[in-house]
């Protein structure tokens, strides 16, 4: 009904989507559902000539998954959403809010998540700046 | 030289809603800018768990009020398909005309805040002025202005008459005419040029790298409008996307200023192929499994993302809206530009922030 799904791994997801830039895919967006207490699955959504096709990522969400905003780098945007809430740490973002585009400093909740997780510390370093 | 950081927003004369940019300058000049939002954020996606999904559609039309039958369409348009429900052809074609109309007042909005943007008073007042036919239009058939209230899942819950049909099609004779004596202001005005021509410039190849969508993408010659996929009733109506190639604020202009008066024919081809027939179809059972929805809305491509698993509620509905995907634009069009034209530049992708921060 969505399309083409390829299930991928985190040790692969920066490289398929690099390849995807490559054959003229426009990033779209992710999307994170929470599938149970300690997993989600994240999806990542192509277009080429208004063709879909989307990775799903299952991931634990205290795994920190790879983020793609080195190869698209619109996607710092989704991936600081995702990371605010869902709680979910994406390395190697372009720009980290950690955790502050949408909520204040001082929120442990992560607001989309049924199974609350408590965010006990900061969940990366901002670069260039020290993590408080 | 040293850097001086000014905040841009969130509260601006020029910004309609609150969104913030964290501006680094060398004198006058930009070298950097960082969006920050959160300010009006409701979590509309997180009540689908909560609400059953016939009511999820005036949740989503509350995502944003300027194209709010436009999510409203493609929330419905998401579960019809998942459940399997053929929409009347009637109610397709209603949804191309209210749909258009909504474009209309919202190219308009935007074509009044973006004169507004460098100054433009008298201008900013008659593209409003105009504006209010549309609504006017809206209220007359629907009962309210701006939050219309006419999709619902499986078909439509208003119809127009034959009456309203001809007195929609003598008002957008009005509205045409009164557009096209702007047309001269907006293509060939020495302020309109001086303040938009060469800002904000972005390549095609850098627009669709960045993912933009919409009038924001097709201004730098990318054509690709969701109203390509057929949409409603779009498959059955003549439609080429509005295409300009600079990529500059005034590219900008031009892609929506064209695209008011392509809606105006849209409506037209709309009410003369508009068959009889039923409003909406009776729906029965609940939604399983996984599905997107995309349509073009005023500012591009809104992409829906549905899980459902069969009970009353969605697991998951996932909204991304046109300005999310046009935010990043800003990190790569403001660099390089003179502080006076970031107003001009950070409207130029028809920013929503009610949209963003659903």
């Amino acid at each position: 009904m969505i399309g083409q799904v390829i299930a991928i791994s985190p040790e692969n997801v920066v490289g398929e989507t690099a390849k995807m830039k490559v054959e003229g895919y426009r990033f779209v967006t992710l999307s994170c559902v929470e599938l149970d207490e300690t997993t989600v699955d994240i999806l990542y959504h192509f277009d080429r000539e208004f063709q879909l096709k989307h990775f799903r990522l299952t991931v634990p969400k205290d795994a920190p998954v790879p983020s793609i905003s080195p190869v698209y780098f619109a996607a710092f945007l989704v991936e600081n959403e995702i990371q605010d809430l869902f709680g979910i740490r994406f390395q190697g973002l372009a720009i980290d809010y950690d955790r502050t585009l949408y909520l204040d400093e001082d929120v442990k909740k992560t607001p989309f998540c049924k199974y609350v997780v408590i965010k006990t510390a900061p969940l990366c370093e901002v670069p260039g700046e020290k993590a408080s | 030289m040293t850097k001086t950081i000014i905040p841009f927003g969130p509260q601006h004369p020029v910004l309609p809603e609150p969104v913030h940019l964290k501006l680094t300058l060398e004198d006058e000049v930009i070298t950097e800018a960082i969006p920050a939002f959160g300010f009006v954020h409701r979590g509309l996606e997180k009540l689908a768990e909560i609400r059953d999904f016939h009511q999820m559609v005036y949740v989503v039309e509350r995502i944003c009020g300027i194209c709010s039958m436009i999510h409203a369409m493609c929330y419905c348009q998401g579960i019809e398909e998942m459940m399997g429900i053929e929409v009347p052809p009637r109610a397709r074609f209603l949804r191309v005309i209210w749909s258009e109309l909504h474009r209309i007042h919202s190219h308009l909005l935007w074509l009044g805040l973006f004169a507004d943007s460098f100054g433009f008073e008298s201008l900013f007042m008659q593209c409003w002025k105009i504006r209010e036919k549309i609504l006017d239009i809206d209220e007359a058939t629907t009962g309210n202005r701006i939050i219309i209230s006419v999709c619902v899942i499986g078909g439509m819950r208003k119809d127009l008459s034959p009456e309203q049909v001809n007195w929609i099609l003598s008002e957008l004779k009005d509205v045409e005419k009164e557009i096209k004596r702007l047309e001269t202001t907006i293509m060939t005005d020495y302020t309109v040029q001086k303040r938009t021509v060469g800002k904000g410039s972005l390549t095609g190849k850098q627009a669709y790298e960045l993912g933009l969508v919409g009038p924001t993408l097709r201004a730098s010659g990318i054509a690709q409008d969701m109203r390509m996929l057929g949409y409603a009733a779009f498959n059955e109506i003549d439609f080429e996307p509005v295409v300009e190639t600079e990529g500059d604020c005034y590219a900008r202009c031009k892609v929506r200023f064209r695209e008011t008066l392509q809606s105006i024919d849209l409506i037209r081809q709309a009410m003369a192929k508009l068959p009889e027939g039923e409003l909406a179809v009776k729906v029965k059972g609940r939604p399983e499994g996984e599905i997107i929805s995309r349509v073009e809305q005023p500012r591009g491509e809104v992409f829906y993302y549905i899980k459902a698993n069969g009970k009353k509620n969605l697991e998951r509905l996932r909204v991304r809206t046109p300005t999310f995907a046009n935010v990043p634009a800003l990190l790569a069009m403001l660099p390089g530009m003179w502080l006076s034209d970031v107003p001009v530049i950070v409207l130029s992708i028809d920013p929503c922030i009610s949209c963003t921060e659903r």
